[in-house]
């Protein structure tokens, strides 16, 4: 196996290990204050139409959303498996763990994406130039919608975002030798993943089973 | 063995999932949010600490993992103290 | 610790464009952002000359009212986010961080480059807001003016600040994980100089607070390209909402951009009264303090807009509560001085300058944190003065004296005092005459953001101006004698001031990867008086 050449800036391999983790934990604290807007937002106007908001929550496919978190969930398995075979040097393994964890990744976007196209048959998408209707839900019911598309919007470019990563990876697992740094970038990318999934572990709940 | 704790992990998750599930059948009030809200922080304290291996972490790690979520209470607490008086 | 054979100084390394456009060197990614600021810092100087030759008459006569509101606009956006929030972290930070703590580069030197491609991305995009017509609703971005009513390119501006934004977070990621992880051996949390402290405390804020003001505004983007109307009050939205996101991010802005210079003020106190800081540990810790606090006030900027009354009582009290830790820097800057062996180079009256008219700014801010008295004078020009004398007086008069300062370290040369003690002095009577005035006009109640005003107003304002063109000339004299120096200057020694510090143990310019050895340090920081012919901090080969 090549050696994995230390830049100038470190003085030790374990040093470095520490600054990447380090930097990708930060990296995720700001993420969480990006959708920490969003969460926020959610709360004042949740507080503010409560009624409303389980009205509308119930207009959505909560079974759908459901078997989603359990795709998620399990990819977020695959993936730390495969970050342990990447280590052990089990690179078929690891190969296959990464590439379930990709066709777990884009089930869940397309499931989503067959939940979007419903909601938008039910006429409950709130872009411009799009028809809606809330008639029957109450005053605030557009918010949750907006709230609504714009989360899980941006969890989904955030899950694609992971996809991409992981399929990076891939490469990365496939055709390259030098272990440490593999084992380092995977381990980077699963924090990553996880953490996109923990984001719809609270966006599930909140959306989907509002009363 | 780190596959055996990841696997009995992802059972607890889809145990706790399956539970937040169920109880959406039931008609609790305010105890519903409680309880879902409740279930989702400890998926998310699962996954912090098992897949992303915050147990074994450094200290410093460990603290910084709950920076953002210390900042996230400050933005919540102050707001929060504006809509709930207003 | 391995050596590395040195390969000349750090300005020696390249001279083709592609040596600086691609290199990862920290102490060049800090001259590609001196260079880029610079030229940001005179365009936005350029809008704030034409608003104040605007205002030498009461009526309208150089620019319309649309004109004079793309105007201040313009200013604020520019001297906010591409000048004050980078200016010393990206600059003096990139430059100093590394070599003050003993290091050979910043943890993630590519990152560091990335984080001036995105700055000068957002640089364009503010470009082309200016060539495309502007953008009309202040540095603010409030809605639902911005989402719903301005014709201006409203999406165009923000999306130059969204992605300045993220130079900003790598920056601060950059900093923090380099002051963690790569202080050389021996050179633990209270051997830092204060000037590490309070960068590290900038970059702290930096991460935590820019990502909501990236999504807020990410949020306006949204209902005015998609009608997706988060603060839209017809859909039940609260334009609110929208300010406490603004400025959950904005007010700590104002310590990313304030801290940084006090780290430079309190290098600055001890290299020129020769003595350590006075209550080293206060001083530290209380740029940690003001970190945090700053967090907790933001809601004084809405005291009038209809946030709650026990809301503002709590944002009031604890506006109150920064005072403290900033007093504590006041007083042991003070006391530095005493029975110190004073000398008064160029930095050193920039220092003096900074003390002075940020205790002034400081001073007004808890007139403004007082309910009572926030609600006369919001939105006049006394809060104008107020936020000037916090970010012109304190932050770049210390952005400049620290230029000065390491300038030989940094170029290798030296500048001219005697220009040098001119433009300081200059720049702070030029300063005073500017500002002071609008403290007064705002009490008598000139409101900001007008172009005309009544008559009785236009003394004042005439004063006013007076001192920007005083103002405007200091400015432009630091770019002549500093450029002047970098060909025709003396050449520095290695340690030309007689200071401490492990970047002064280095030559001038340093070398490309820093120190040959990575030091070891055995002492704190600030050990005076310096026995000659041993190095300032001094260090053991390890």
């Amino acid at each position: 196996m090549a050696e994995d050449s230390l830049p100038i800036q470190f003085v030790a391999p374990a040093q470095r290990n520490e600054a990447v983790t380090l930097a990708m934990w930060l990296l995720l604290a700001t993420e969480a204050l990006m959708f920490g807007a969003l969460f926020l937002s959610y709360l004042i106007y949740r507080l503010l139409f409560p009624q409303t908001f389980a009205a509308a929550s119930a207009q959505l496919d909560s079974m759908l959303a459901a078997l989603n978190t359990g795709v998620l969930l399990t990819s977020s398995l695959t993936i730390a498996l495969a970050i342990q075979a990447v280590a052990l040097r089990r690179r078929a393994l690891a190969l296959w763990l990464l590439a379930a964890t990709v066709a777990l990744g884009c089930s869940f976007l397309i499931l989503k994406g067959y939940a979007w196209y419903t909601e938008y048959q039910h006429h409950l998408v709130p872009l411009r130039g799009f028809q809606t209707d809330y008639s029957a839900l109450g005053s605030g019911a557009q918010m949750f919608f907006n709230l609504y598309f714009v989360m899980t919007g941006m969890h989904a470019l955030h899950l694609s975002i992971g996809i991409a990563v992981v399929l990076v990876m891939m490469a990365y697992v496939a055709w390259s030798d030098r272990t440490a740094m593999v084992t380092r970038r995977v381990g980077l990318a699963g924090l990553y993943w996880h953490f996109v999934d923990i984001i719809w572990v609270f966006l599930f709940p909140l959306f989907y089973l509002v009363v | 063995m780190n596959a055996r704790r990841y696997i009995g992990t992802y059972l607890a998750l889809i145990l706790l999932l399956t539970a937040t599930v169920w109880s959406h059948g039931f008609e609790l009030g305010g105890w519903n949010v409680v309880i879902n809200l409740a279930i989702a922080a400890a998926k998310a304290a699962l996954i912090a600490l098992v897949f992303m291996q915050l147990l074994r972490e450094k200290a410093l790690t460990r603290i910084f993992s709950l920076l953002g979520l210390s900042w996230l209470a400050i933005l919540f607490v102050l707001v929060l103290a504006d809509y709930l008086t207003r | 610790m391995s050596a590395i054979p040195q390969t000349g100084s750090y300005l020696d390394s390249g001279y083709s464009l592609r040596s600086w456009l691609l290199t990862t060197d920290h102490k060049r990614i800090a001259w590609l952002f001196l260079l880029s600021l610079t030229l940001f810092f005179f365009l936005g100087g350029t809008a704030a000359a034409l608003i104040r030759l605007e205002l030498v008459t009461p009526t309208g006569d150089l620019v319309g009212q649309d004109t004079y509101n793309r105007l201040f606009s313009l200013h604020g956006i520019i001297m906010v986010w591409f000048f004050l929030v980078p200016s010393i972290p990206a600059t003096l930070g990139n430059f100093l961080v590394p070599l003050m703590i003993g290091a050979r580069d910043m943890a993630f030197p590519r990152l560091n480059l990335a984080s001036w491609y995105l700055y000068i991305i957002g640089g364009l995009f503010t470009f082309a807001t200016v060539i495309s017509g502007g953008v009309d609703t202040g540095w603010t971005f409030y809605t639902p003016y911005s989402s719903m009513f301005s014709n201006t390119h409203v999406v165009l501006a923000i999306v130059g600040v969204f992605v300045v934004g993220f130079s900003s977070i790598l920056t601060g990621l950059n900093i923090v994980v380099t002051v963690h992880r790569l202080r050389a051996p021996g050179m633990t949390w209270f051997r830092l100089p204060l000037f590490i402290w309070s960068t590290y405390a900038t970059a702290v804020i930096m991460l935590l607070a820019t990502p909501v003001l990236a999504m807020t505004l990410l949020l306006v983007a949204l209902e005015r390209l998609l009608g997706i109307g988060f603060f839209d009050p017809r859909l039940g939205g609260d334009p609110l909402l929208f300010q406490h996101l603004f400025w959950f991010y904005s007010h700590p802005a104002v310590y990313i951009m304030v801290l940084p210079g006090m780290g430079v003020v309190s290098e600055l106190m001890a290299a020129f009264s020769k003595k350590a800081v006075f209550g080293y540990t206060y001083v530290a810790f209380s740029s940690i303090a003001i970190a945090f606090l700053g967090f907790l006030v933001w809601g004084h900027h809405m005291f009038t807009a209809g946030q709650s009354m026990y809301g503002s009582l709590a944002f009031g009290l604890l506006s109150f509560m920064v005072s403290v830790p900033s007093a504590i820097k006041v007083f042991n800057w003070t006391m530095t001085m005493r029975k110190g062996t004073l000398s008064f180079e160029t930095p050193m009256l920039y220092a003096l300058g900074f003390i002075g008219l940020f205790t002034i700014g400081g001073l007004t801010g808890l007139f403004l944190a007082t309910m009572a008295i926030d609600v006369h004078v919001h939105d006049t020009y006394f809060v104008i003065a107020h936020f000037h004398y916090i970010m012109v007086g304190g932050m770049v008069t210390a952005y400049l004296g620290g230029l000065h300062y390491w300038w030989p370290k940094i170029t290798g040369r030296l500048y001219s005092e005697r220009w040098g003690q001119i433009a300081a002095v200059l720049m702070f009577f030029g300063f005073n005459l500017t500002f002071f005035p609008q403290f007064i006009l705002g009490y008598l109640g000139m409101p900001r953001r007008y172009h005309s005003y009544p008559d009785e107003f236009q003394v004042l304002h005439v004063l006013s101006s007076a001192g920007a063109v005083v103002l405007a000339f200091a400015y432009l004299l630091p770019l002549c004698y500093l450029g002047w120096s970098l060909k025709y200057g003396r050449r520095a020694g290695s340690n030309p001031w007689g200071t401490t510090g492990l970047e002064w143990t280095t030559s001038s310019p340093p070398p490309k990867y820093n120190f040959e050895q990575i030091p070891r340090v055995d002492y704190g920081p600030y050990r005076y008086p310096i026995v000659s012919g041993t190095p300032p901090t001094e260090t053991r080969h390890g």
